[in-house]
C-alpha cells in the first residue's frame, strides 16, 4: 500500500508542474485559440536563465524572482516581436511559428550551455519529511509553490480591473476595444504572464528530471494532455487536469505499462479525450452554425 | 457653436470595396440625431466608421480635434461610447462585471462604483442581475445593459446602433425612454441607428436618411417626418 502512496505523491508532484505548463496553454488559447507548442521550451530557457544566476553566486530566492521577472517579460517581448507580426496570418503559418519558437529556444540553450545533463538545486532541505521516505520535502516545496503561484493568479483575475480587462479582451475583442481596452497589449501581458508560470514550473521539476534543453518536451505533452482532459478553454480544469495526469501516469506507469511507456499515457488520454469528450471535463462545447 | 462631431467626405471600405461614398454631417454637443435608411445603406457602417474599427478616408472631427486616425481605444477614451449591433455583451461576465468594464478607460476609477449605483437605478433590472451571467440576461436586458455599459464610460457621445432590434414592443418602448432620460439627465449626445424611422424620429432633433453609402436627404426631425419621399419609403403611410 505504501507504494501505492509514494507513486500518488510523486504524480501530485509531476502534477502540478504540468498544472502550471497547463494552464500557461489555457491562458494563450484563451486569447488567441492557439497552443503554444514553444511553452515548455520557453520555461526550459527561462530554468537555465536561473541556473546561471544561481551559479552566478546569487541566492536561490532572489533568482527564482529575477528568473520570473525576466520571463514575464521575455514573454511580452516575444508576443510584441514575433507574435504580433502574423497575428492575422492562417493559422498553420502561426502553428509554424511556435514550431519555430520551439527549436530555436532548444537549439540556443544546446549552443548556450551544451546538451550535458546538469543538476539544478532545490531551495527546500533534503531530509525527507515526517519521516517517510518518499515524501521529499522539495516535492512538497514544489506543490506549495505552485499552489501560491494558482491562488495568486485566480486573485489577478478575479479581483483586479486589469484581470477583468485581460479576461475580456480574450472573450471578446472587438468589444474590449470599445470599451478603451488596449487589446494588443492585454496579448502581449497573457503571453508574459504564460512565461512567467512556465518558468516556474521549470524551476520546480528540474531538481526532478535535471536539467538539459530537451527536459521540458515530456512535461509539455503530459501538460497539453491535462489541459484537454480538464478543458482547454477553462483555466481551473486545466490544472486539475495536469494533476490528474500526473497521478495517472506515474500509478499506469507503476502498475500497468512499465516507467518506458509511461509517455504513452498521455497520447492515449488526449486521442482519448478527443474522441469522447473534446471539450474536457470542465470545459464548454463549443457550437459553431454553418 | 462648433459641433460636437463632424465629418467631412467620409468614405469607408471593406477590403476593396467602398461602401460609404464621401459623407458629409455634424451633431451638436447634447443633440440626438438619428440615421435612417435601408438595410446595407451604411448605418452601421458609419458608426464603426467613426470608431475606427474599419479603414476610413476622408475627415472626422470630435471637439475640434482629428480622429480618423486613431485607433479604436483612444476614440473611445476621448468620450466616444459605442453600443455596436450585436450589443457586443461580455457573454461569459456578470453582469456588474460588464458594468465595471464600461469605466475601464476613465481616468476616475473612484467614481466607478458610484456610477455603478446610479446604473442600477436607471435600470433597476440590471441590480437583480447584477451578479448573474450576462449571457443568461433577456434580450432586453442585454440592450440595457449595454447601453449602461457605454454609460459607465461618461461619454460625451453615445453612439447606438439599432438598440431596439428584436425586442418585443414593450421593452422597445422602454429602451426609447431610457435614451430620452439619459440624454437629459446626462447631458449625453446621441447618434442613433434605427430600423424604427417612427419612433426614431420622435426622439431626435435632426435626422440623416443614407441611400447606398450617401446621404439622401438631411434635416431637422420634424422636417424630414414631413418629407413625402420619407413618409412613403420608411415610414409607411
Amino acid at each position: 500500500m505504501s507504494v501505492f502512496w509514494d507513486q500518488v505523491f510523486a504524480g501530485l508532484v509531476s502534477g502540478c508542474v504540468y498544472a502550471s505548463v497547463a494552464l500557461a496553454l489555457v491562458m494563450i488559447y484563451q486569447a488567441t485559440h492557439l497552443v503554444n507548442f514553444a511553452q515548455g521550451e520557453m520555461a526550459m530557457f527561462s530554468t537555465y536563465l536561473a541556473w546561471s544566476l544561481i551559479n552566478a553566486g546569487l541566492p536561490y530566492w532572489l533568482a527564482f524572482a529575477l528568473t520570473v521577472l525576466v520571463s514575464f517579460g521575455g514573454g511580452v517581448v516575444i508576443e510584441r516581436v514575433v507574435i504580433r507580426p502574423v497575428e492575422s496570418a492562417p493559422l498553420l503559418s502561426i502553428v509554424v511559428v511556435f514550431i519555430g519558437l520551439l527549436v530555436i529556444f532548444n537549439s540556443l540553450a544546446g549552443w548556450i550551455y551544451t546538451y550535458t545533463i546538469k543538476s539544478f538545486p532545490s531551495p527546500f532541505p533534503s531530509q525527507p519529511l515526517f519521516g517517510i521516505a518518499h515524501v521529499s520535502p522539495h516535492g512538497v516545496g514544489a506543490i506549495g509553490v505552485t499552489l501560491v503561484v494558482l491562488v495568486l493568479l485566480y486573485a489577478f483575475f478575479r479581483f483586479t480591473p486589469l484581470g477583468l480587462a485581460m479576461r475580456a479582451a480574450a472573450q471578446n475583442p472587438q468589444s474590449a476595444r470599445l470599451v478603451g481596452i488596449r487589446v494588443g497589449w492585454m496579448l502581449a501581458l497573457g503571453w508574459g504572464l504564460a512565461a512567467a508560470v512556465g518558468a516556474v514550473a521549470g524551476m520546480m521539476v528540474a531538481p526532478i528530471v535535471y536539467l538539459d534543453p530537451n527536459m521540458m518536451s515530456g512535461v509539455l505533452l503530459y501538460a497539453f494532455a491535462g489541459a484537454l482532459l480538464g478543458g482547454i478553454d477553462s483555466p481551473g480544469g486545466a490544472v486539475i487536469g495536469g494533476f490528474i495526469v500526473g497521478v495517472l501516469e506515474n500509478l499506469v506507469g507503476a502498475y500497468l505499462v512499465g516507467n518506458d511507456l509511461k509517455l504513452s499515457v498521455a497520447l492515449v488520454l488526449i486521442v482519448g479525450v478527443l474522441i469522447v469528450r473534446p471539450a474536457g471535463l470542465f470545459g464548454k462545447a463549443i457550437v459553431t452554425r454553418v | 457653436m462648433g459641433a460636437l462631431l463632424a465629418a467631412a467626405g467620409l468614405e469607408a471600405f471593406y477590403g476593396p470595396t467602398r461602401v460609404l461614398r464621401g459623407l458629409d454631417f455634424s451633431l451638436q454637443e447634447g443633440s440626438i440625431t438619428t440615421l435612417l435608411g435601408a438595410n446595407g445603406a451604411g448605418k452601421t457602417t458609419t458608426l464603426r466608421a467613426l470608431c475606427g474599427m474599419i479603414r476610413t478616408r476622408g475627415e472626422i472631427r470630435f471637439d475640434g480635434e482629428r480622429i480618423d486616425r486613431r485607433g479604436t481605444e483612444d476614440i473611445v477614451r476621448l468620450g466616444i461610447a459605442h453600443v455596436p449591433d450585436g450589443r457586443g455583451t461580455f457573454l461569459h461576465l456578470s453582469t456588474e462585471e460588464n458594468l465595471r468594464l464600461g469605466g475601464y478607460a476613465r481616468k476616475d476609477r473612484r467614481a466607478v462604483a458610484g456610477d455603478i449605483e446610479r446604473m442600477y437605478e436607471y435600470f433597476p433590472r440590471l441590480r437583480e442581475r447584477r451578479r448573474q451571467q450576462a449571457g443568461t440576461l433577456s434580450g432586453g436586458e442585454q440592450q440595457m445593459l449595454a447601453i449602461a455599459r457605454a454609460l459607465m464610460l461618461k461619454p460625451r457621445l453615445l453612439l447606438l446602433d439599432e438598440p431596439s432590434f428584436g425586442l418585443a414592443p414593450l421593452v422597445v418602448g422602454q429602451i426609447f425612454d431610457i435614451m430620452r432620460t439619459v440624454n437629459q439627465k446626462e447631458r449625453v449626445a446621441i447618434l442613433l441607428v434605427e430600423q424604427n424611422a417612427t419612433m426614431a424620429l420622435e426622439l431626435a432633433d435632426q435626422a440623416y436618411l443614407l441611400e447606398t453609402g450617401r446621404i439622401v436627404i438631411s434635416g431637422g426631425a420634424d422636417d424630414i417626418r414631413r418629407n413625402n419621399t420619407v413618409r412613403r419609403s420608411y415610414l409607411g403611410y
